[in-house]
């Protein structure tokens, strides 16, 4: 288990790597820094100098090597063109409220989609069943943009039951939350009725029956430690999909997070900023993965042999 | 009601709701099994043996499956008209059943000794260390080596024939009356098998349980069973002390099963089989034919076979013990149809 572990960091930071690299080059393809940061009207003199005075004009490659080397050896991303702060700093300052939005609409979409997945593979047809069928379509074809502002107009403007924009109180991360959680809730629903389905089937599930188990006791203890597996490795995958999902629903509700500051620093060509966050993320994917391979060893002793 | 009957099936029909049709899997069978003997049903797949052991179980898949007619009496209760709860806290305590695939049938996610220990958490209420410390006891009981260290394994870490002995001792755990073995013998390697069964033998020796011995295998029956009771097509067509039909096989399936077993000098020689084989296959039970469900694949068949199905005659042979037989031959010999199925 340990060797497992160091072995997957050790690939993660491997990943990160390559990440900033291709993120690092993709940025300088995108346009010039200079003429994005520097007025229009600028002459080519000052363009030329302001080159100079912020490394631009060495070799692509060396810029990278410079950036990088900071990064892994001082922990400094250097400052934000745009705030004139250690880009660092303007990240801490967000992270939380995006922990806080992320692992809200996992809880809240994972507390209504493991039961609602459990009752419709136990009640496989019936009407429980095909509705939830059909929410879970419903929301897996709905752009996250769209409920937002959906939600926004029902709760916010028409019933003005919940704050729309801002951080903050507790009403305020409901809206944003649900926003996020309803796109992975459907995935969830779908993935733990049909893994609920093949393990109701399986000999051992017979065999707990033989033995005098309950009902209750077979779908939760038998079936569902069965069927949790796969949802914990998707889960994991998720938080790519989740953090694309925050740079949307934190620019809709105003949400004072990484991805609404993702979206202004690219917006302004803040590039270390946008630098950072692309490193961050990445990371985020690659912990949430190497989290959910170890809940997953944690749970399968056939995972933890391998 | 004689007491020393542990279970009296009568006239059970079991159906199936599938998308070609209703099908019968079990279409009035009776059988009979005494306290402390051991009853083998023999049939090829699909003849409704295991169906049989299941509606006993009260494990029929459901909603596809059910009991449309019938008793079974298991120690003087009727287990038709019992409620899913009260066949639920008989299962596992008083009956118990192990199954032909020791590799599927536990549980990935538990050790041997958590799966073991939950049939004492369902039927006495102890807790989970009192049921560890049990069914190490239990798994000693059933002679696997080091159960200290068994008991934390999880099954993919034991070998089939391992696999199968806890799946009895998991069965024994709480003492049952009645056991039912579906072909739990099927999956091994024959030194194993042998061990498997010979355990079996042992453990009904030291607790006087009764035994339900589903299988294909003569061999088996021959070894494990005092009766037996041969089944075909949802019915059983021959039912008798083991010896008796060993002796004189009465209906023309059971003396084509035998006729199968192959035995040392018969050989194939010059492309004439000298191992008999039934010809055709067993027939689709959705709207069977009228008469009997062998005559396509017998060859003493004759008009009436084709028309009507024969019920039990009660052939009475020397020793005076009964002998069932479902064919219209067996009518003269017969003193009168049986009323019910054979008893062990």
């Amino acid at each position: 288990m340990k060797t497992f572990i160091i072995k997957r960091l050790i690939q993660a930071l491997a990943v990160c790597l390559v990440i900033s690299m291709i993120s690092f080059f993709l940025l300088f393809l995108n346009a010039d820094p200079a003429l994005v940061l520097l007025p229009p009207e600028a002459e080519v003199e000052d363009i030329a100098a302001f080159k100079k005075q912020m490394g631009f004009d060495r070799p692509i490659i060396v810029q990278y090597l410079d950036f990088i080397g900071k990064v892994i050896f001082h922990a400094d991303f250097g400052n934000s063109f745009v705030a004139k702060v250690p880009t660092l700093k303007l990240l801490a300052e967000r992270v939380p409220a995006t922990l806080k939005l992320t692992a809200s609409a996992v809880l809240i979409a994972n507390l209504i989609a493991i039961p609602l997945g459990i009752l419709a593979a136990v009640r496989r047809y019936s009407l429980l069943d095909n509705l939830s069928t059909l929410i879970a379509l419903m929301g897996q074809a709905m752009p996250l943009y769209w409920l937002g502002i959906m939600l926004i107009i029902v709760f916010g403007v028409w019933l003005g039951w919940l704050p729309i924009s801002g951080s903050q109180t507790l009403p305020h991360l409901i809206l944003p939350a649900v926003t996020l959680a309803a796109y992975l809730l459907p995935a969830n629903m779908r993935l733990v009725r049909s893994g609920m389905l093949d393990v109701l089937n399986q000999d051992y599930i017979r065999t707990a029956r033989a033995k005098g188990a309950g009902e209750i006791r077979v779908f939760i203890v038998h079936a569902f430690k069965n069927a949790a597996i796969p949802l914990v490795i998707i889960t994991g995958l998720q938080f790519s999909i989740l953090l694309g999902g925050t740079v949307v629903t934190e620019t809709v509700f105003a949400w004072p997070g990484l991805g609404r500051l993702a979206v202004n620093s690219i917006l302004m060509g803040d590039y270390p900023v946008v630098q950072a966050i692309v490193i961050f993320f990445s990371l985020c994917v690659v912990i949430g993965n190497l989290l959910a391979d170890i809940l997953a060893a944690f749970i399968d002793p056939r995972i933890r042999q391998e | 009601m004689n007491s020393s009957k542990i279970l009296e099936i009568t006239e059970l029909t079991t159906c199936f709701d599938t998308p070609e049709g209703l099908v019968r899997a079990v279409d009035g069978v009776s059988l009979v099994i005494e306290s402390g003997r051991t009853l083998g049903v023999l049939g090829e797949s699909g003849c409704g043996k295991s169906v049989t052991a299941l509606s006993v179980m009260g494990l029929l898949p459901k909603p596809q499956g059910r009991i449309s007619s019938g008793s079974i009496y298991f120690q003087g209760k009727d287990l038709v008209r019992k409620s899913p709860r009260t066949l639920r806290a008989l299962r596992g305590s008083e009956m118990a059943m192990i199954f032909q695939e020791p590799m599927t049938s536990l549980n990935p996610v538990y050790t041997v000794g958590e799966q073991i220990a939950e049939a004492f958490t369902i039927h006495e209420h102890l807790p989970k260390k009192l049921g560890l410390q049990k069914a190490r006891e239990t798994l000693f009981q059933v002679g696997i080596p080091s159960p200290e260290q068994r008991i934390h394994e999880y099954p993919h870490q034991l070998s089939g024939g391992m696999r199968q002995r806890i799946m009895i001792a998991m069965a024994m755990a709480c003492r049952p009356k009645l056991l039912i073995a579906d072909e739990p013998s099927t999956a091994l390697d024959v030194t194993i098998q042998a061990q498997i069964l010979d355990l079996m033998l042992n453990l009904q020796e030291e607790t006087g349980m009764s035994i339900m011995m589903i299988t294909h295998d003569l061999g088996v029956v021959a070894e494990m069973s005092d009766h037996l009771a041969v089944m075909y097509a949802g019915k059983v067509v021959e039912c008798a002390p083991v010896d008796v039909i060993f002796n004189a096989p009465g209906h023309p399936y059971t003396l084509g099963l035998m006729r199968s077993i192959p035995r040392p000098g018969r050989k194939f020689s010059s492309g004439k089989q000298a191992l008999a084989e039934i010809p055709g296959i067993v027939p689709g039970l959705i709207d069977p034919p009228p008469g009997c469900l062998f005559a396509p694949r017998c060859d003493r068949a004759f008009e009436r076979c084709r028309l009507e199905m024969p019920p039990l005659f009660n052939l009475k042979d020397q020793s005076g013990s009964s002998h069932g037989v479902r064919c219209w031959l067996a009518e003269s010999m017969a003193q009168q149809p049986a009323t019910q199925g054979g008893r062990t």
